[in-house]
């Protein structure tokens, strides 16, 4: 019995499979709320199933890219759950989903999720037996850079992703294809129909292994004004920082 | 009652299991100061992410000190606001995640509560009514805890926390990070005199506090003094600058704790291990006859044994919290009611 976890992107989803596939999932599509809706979907799946979480043999979790506070609630969530019932994991990255789930093109596939700032992760794949297969490592740039690789390359290319979408207008000025809504959103179905064969391979981490792919330094910006507002204060004036040498 | 308890408010990963609400079985910090030197002070994103990163091996280490696995816990605790908000909710996903591994209860704390429930750890009952003083990089606020158990803000920064001031004026005499130790430190060989700073609000504006000022005036106090030709003696402005900031501190506590005709002091936050507020706040409770409660440095920091303590004594009162809990990083404490260390415990 497997437990997934996908909270990447504006969407989230949480989905219980079993040896037969699968038996419950929840999803939602409200944005910034993820951190309360994993856990009562875990919970709801797993009275949907009928099963005691006891019952669990794995967590998969997928990883990003995406938007961080989203990869870091599904990470945090499926590292403890695993290492409190000692169960071994599946991270798997978000742009992988994406194309999974468009395998079923005749086109070459590139996963286009929205990076937030103007700009955009991706990935090229090929569809494959069962599946699909990456060629590319996972990228982060501005869509126009994307758009002009699409460009030098004459493949016949799907986009698909919300990235795609989000950057329609630059990415269709190719001759790519962009796929439309319905596709768009990494989801825990994908996640678990693609963990599962790693499961029985025993490709494995131990929960605390699990490392989110953000492909984006941190910001060096340093929170004063965050943290003076947070506590009781309305966020000082730097006057410090101005004057500093 | 075994109570796991969780920190990931600001820069400190934090994890304990504590006993009865009382007694510390493991109280384990993962210090992220290595990953926010370079920038002087702590970055939202970087903590996050640290907090991601440590938190597990944090919980692990916790259970092992305390000889103890997650079935033998009770319940979880787990500071959900206030705080930075992708700092919180590392922490609060973690904490449904084994509530919901091992079906246990699951409570949210608020991170204040916290740090005045951590004087229980070394006293058991909390004395009613308190006055608290919490100073640390994230806070600078004055609580009440009335004889009824109900918390309220008399007072908070308008603007710098106390240790994000001492960091950015020890950035500013290039000291290093952490500032408040360093400050502390320099602040034994210099002169608490030798320079008039202000002392912002001491006479105005009830029992909030402001520090943006103090600093505009060490930073012009220094440039005056360059552009004079003279020397800075880094030691005297450290003192002074100190001696600025601790005699608000002390002076507004006391006066709270006049104006609600208390007895007891507390003071918390990283900030209460400066030793010259510790002084300072001893002679004044001593002169006015009134007992001052300073937890050791372990559970005066942000630590999850204070988080576990408070959530016990909501445990025990009947309180839980849905698996639905956000975290808030302006989580509210004004209203809040601690329920009183239950008698079995004490
Ligand atoms: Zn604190």
């Amino acid at each position: 019995m497997l437990l997934g976890l996908e909270t990447t992107t504006r969407h989230a989803s949480v989905a219980i499979a079993g040896d037969t596939g699968l038996l419950a999932s929840a999803r939602t599509g409200r944005h910034g709320r993820h951190g309360e809706f994993v856990a009562p979907a875990i919970d709801f799946c797993r009275r949907e199933a009928g099963i005691d979480l006891d019952a669990l043999t794995g967590v998969a979790v997928s990883l990003g890219p995406g938007l961080f506070t989203g990869m870091r609630v599904g990470i945090a969530t499926a590292q403890a759950l695993a290492h409190a019932r000692g169960l071994p994991v599946v991270g798997l990255a978000s742009l992988d989903l994406v194309a999974f789930a468009a395998r079923h093109t005749r086109r070459s596939i590139c996963a286009v999720i929205d990076a937030r700032r103007g700009e955009v992760a991706w990935a090229r794949y090929q569809p494959a037996p069962g599946g699909v297969q990456r060629r590319t490592e996972l990228a982060l740039g501005p869509p126009e850079r994307l758009a002009g690789e699409l460009e030098a390359d004459r493949e016949e290319v799907l986009c698909v992703g919300d990235g795609a979408l989000a950057h329609r207008e630059v990415l269709s000025a190719t001759r790519a294809a962009i796929a439309d809504e319905a596709a768009a959103y990494p989801s825990a179905e994908s996640l678990l129909a693609l963990a599962r064969p790693r499961f029985a391979r025993h490709e494995t981490q131990r929960p605390e292994e699990l490392a989110p792919i953000y492909l984006r330094r941190p910001d060096a910006k340093i929170g004063w004004q965050e943290r003076g507002a947070l506590h009781g204060g309305h966020g000082g004036a730097p006057a410090v920082q101005e004057g500093a040498p | 009652m075994l109570t796991l308890g969780i920190e990931t408010s600001c820069d400190e990963t934090a994890v304990a299991i504590v006993a009865d609400g009382v007694t510390v079985r493991s109280n384990v910090i993962g210090s992220q100061i290595e990953r926010h030197r370079p920038y002087g002070g702590v970055v939202p994103e970087v903590a996050a992410r640290a907090h991601l990163e440590l938190l597990v091996p944090t919980i692990d280490r916790a259970l092992v000190e305390a000889g103890a696995t997650y079935d033998d816990l009770d319940a979880v605790a787990v500071a959900s606001g206030p705080g930075l908000v992708g700092a919180l909710l590392v922490g609060v996903s973690a904490a449904k995640g084994i509530a919901l591994a091992h079906d246990r209860d699951l409570i949210g704390v608020n991170h204040l509560e916290g740090h005045v429930c951590a004087a229980q750890l070394e006293l058991g009952r909390l004395p009613r009514p308190l006055v608290a003083l919490v100073v640390s990089g994230g806070h600078t606020a004055l609580l009440l805890l009335d004889a009824q158990g109900r918390m309220r803000e008399l007072g908070a920064t308008i603007d710098d926390a106390a240790g994000e001031a001492y960091d950015k004026i020890a950035r500013f005499l290039g000291l290093g990070y952490p500032g408040g130790p360093e400050i502390d430190r320099l602040s034994l060989s210099g002169d608490a005199e030798a320079i008039a700073f202000p002392r912002a609000m001491l006479d105005e504006g009830g029992f909030d506090f402001s520090l943006s000022g103090l600093k505009t005036a060490v930073v012009r106090e220094l440039r005056r003094r360059e552009a004079a030709g003279r020397e800075v003696p880094v030691a005297d402005v450290a003192a002074s600058f100190q001696e600025a900031i601790v005699d608000v501190q002390v002076a507004k506590t006391l006066a709270a704790a006049e104006a609600h005709d208390v007895g007891d002091v507390l003071v918390v936050g990283g900030v209460a291990a400066n030793s010259r507020l510790r002084e300072r706040m001893r002679q004044a409770c001593e002169a006015t006859d009134r007992r001052l409660l300073l937890p050791s440095p372990a559970l005066c920091t942000d630590n999850g044994a204070m988080i576990a303590a408070a959530g016990a004594n909501r445990l025990a009162d009947g309180q839980r919290s849905e698996l639905g809990l956000s975290a808030d990083a302006g989580l509210a404490l004004d209203g809040l009611v601690l329920p009183d260390l239950p008698e079995a415990w004490r």
